[in-house]
């Protein structure tokens, strides 16, 4: 706990990190070397393989005529929105299951279940009841997020370390301030990774979804690249899509985890 | 609930706390037949053969005794987190079940939120009994002024010290106002010179507030250097064996100076 002691490896690490981004820089230079000279050779026909040059070109054109931006926008609105529902939803199953054994026998069994299945296989069930629609979009994405999230907030509960439910009954907490004040702040570590997994899945279903329904976003664009033959914009909309996952987890996910690591890493 | 707070009003207008007299007289905690037994499956373990116990207000007792003799169980039924398998907890003449805010138990580990800041982590018990902000605010800072930790109100409980944390969590317990403290090992986890300064610390804030406190500890030194009483407990089953009055002059440790 000492200062001196912190400060040293903390200088070794950031030069490490130095290290690590050039070398990481170098190969993706290289990647995108290989990737020019492969196109430029022309093994494959130019509509199946675009090259860097074309990708830039066509992420260049999509930015122009504002669809690029509407599209980020729309996903992500239905991402947020979908996955805020979620949150609000699994956080009330998970407390009821974590908390009740009944619950955690009946419903819980059943969580575990659907958890069991791939998000994606929710798409025919929301056209079929919802129709292309927003909605469908909606419940594609709550369907992907909630389980996993449910889950991660029942083992949070029952991981708690029970001096911390010791400790604040015998202060005097009980009921729905116990739950929210000292249940669900204990369990965050293992919420946080039902909410990680609960994001990803969600994205990865929503993407599929909007394949399927041909109003503005990022999965139309990437079957409309299909239907007008434009290879350029398919590798477009795929690299937006991987940066936009990174940023979430990088922005989010990743502080979020650094910080829970950090608070409750200590022993109790 | 609302009559402790009241305490605690009164308690801080004296701060400092020299012109509180000893409660002397009455009785603040009987023990009357208290036993356990746990069962678990084919396994029966008696953990406390029945106990009886008086316990005057004001009183320091320390419970020692090698680990495995029930001083952890009998401090979990007076607090009221495990149920007894007979007898009676009795509190100012009233029989107690479950938990209450006149007794509050100390951990070895602290048991300080990691998720609340020093501060907030000494304002829990207080929201809980909905006190407004501005007066639990006020009630913390004079706990954590006595512990001698202001200054750390926005720290985290990891970047704090064992012994920080251990103190944090007195004052956690005491902003509550309980009459008894019940402290289980609670410095088992420090070294030798942390754990001198905070027995030192425990005897000052023992003499200003007057709480009775019961002190578990397996550690000779420390029972007779706190204690006004120290009770022996041996193993299997776990049963008390002989109850010494200590009558040595106050105060005893020598770091007692050093506290302001
Ligand atoms: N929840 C429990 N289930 C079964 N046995 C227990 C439980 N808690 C404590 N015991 C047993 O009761 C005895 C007394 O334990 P404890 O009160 O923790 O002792 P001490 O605090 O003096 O070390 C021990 O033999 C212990 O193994
Ligand atoms: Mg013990």
């Amino acid at each position: 706990m000492a200062t001196p002691s912190i400060s040293i490896p903390k200088k070794h690490v950031s030069t490490r990190w130095i290290g690590k981004l050039i070398r990481q820089l170098l190969f993706y230079v290289l990647l995108l070397v290989i990737w020019q000279l492969l196109a430029s050779a022309h093994i494959w026909k130019d509509y199946l393989f675009a090259g860097p040059l074309t990708v830039l070109e066509s992420t260049k054109a999509l930015y122009q005529d504002g669809s690029l931006v509407t599209a980020i926008l729309v996903s992500v609105r239905r991402l947020a929105l979908g996955y805020g529902i979620s949150l609000i939803l699994g956080l009330i199953l998970g407390l009821a299951i974590g908390s009740n054994h009944y619950i955690e026998e009946t419903l819980g069994s059943l969580v575990v279940a659907l958890q069991a299945l791939p998000s994606v296989c929710w798409i025919p069930l929301a056209m079929l009841w919802f129709g292309l629609s927003e909605q469908a979009m909606l419940f594609v994405v709550v369907m992907g997020a909630l389980f996993s999230i449910t889950l991660g907030v029942d083992a949070g509960i029952k991981n708690t370390p029970p001096v911390y439910i010791k400790a604040a009954r015998n202060m005097g907490s009980r009921g729905l301030a116990l739950s929210t004040q000292v249940i669900l702040p204990a369990a965050l570590p293992s919420i946080l990774t039902g909410l990680k997994q609960g994001w990803t899945f969600a994205w990865r279903s929503l993407m599929a979804a909007e394949l399927l329904y041909n109003t503005i976003s990022l999965g139309s664009l990437l079957e409309g690249g299909r239907d007008f033959g434009d290879i350029g914009q398919i590798f477009a909309i795929m690299i937006v899509i991987i940066i936009i996952g990174i940023a979430i987890d990088g922005l989010i996910f990743q502080p979020l985890e650094r910080m829970v690591r950090r608070r409750w890493g200590f022993a109790v | 609930m609302i009559q402790s707070i009241g305490n605690k009003s009164r308690s801080i207008e004296v701060a400092g706390g020299d012109n509180i007299s000893p409660s002397a007289g009455g009785n603040s905690l009987r023990i009357e037949g208290i036993s356990k037994t746990f069962v678990g499956g084919e396994r029966v373990v008696e953990a406390l053969r029945p106990v009886d116990l008086s316990i005057s207000a004001g009183e320091f007792v320390c419970f020692l005794g090698p680990s495995g003799c029930g001083k952890s169980t009998l401090l979990n039924i007076i607090a009221g987190l495990e149920a007894a398998s007979s007898g009676n907890i009795i509190v100012n003449d009233k029989p107690v079940r479950g938990t209450g805010t006149d007794r509050v138990l100390l951990f070895q580990e602290a048991a300080l939120f990691p998720w609340l800041n020093i501060q907030k982590n000494v304002e829990f018990g207080l929201r809980q009994a909905h006190v407004p902000g501005k007066k639990r605010a006020e009630i913390a800072r004079h706990y954590l002024d006595m512990v001698n930790l202001s200054g750390f109100e926005n720290s985290y409980p990891h970047q704090l010290s064992g012994g920080m944390r251990q103190r944090a969590a007195i004052a956690r317990a005491l902003a509550i106002d309980p009459d008894i403290l019940l402290m289980d090992e609670p410095f088992g986890a420090l070294d030798a010179f942390t754990r001198d300064k905070l027995q030192a610390q425990v005897e000052t804030i023992w003499s200003a507030t007057h709480k009775t406190i019961l002190f578990v500890t397996h550690n000779v030194r420390e029972a007779v250097a706190l204690g006004d009483r120290v009770i022996v407990f041996a193993p299997r089953p776990g049963r008390i064996i002989r109850d010494f009055h200590i009558d040595l002059p106050r105060p005893r440790s020598l770091e007692d100076h050093h506290l302001g």
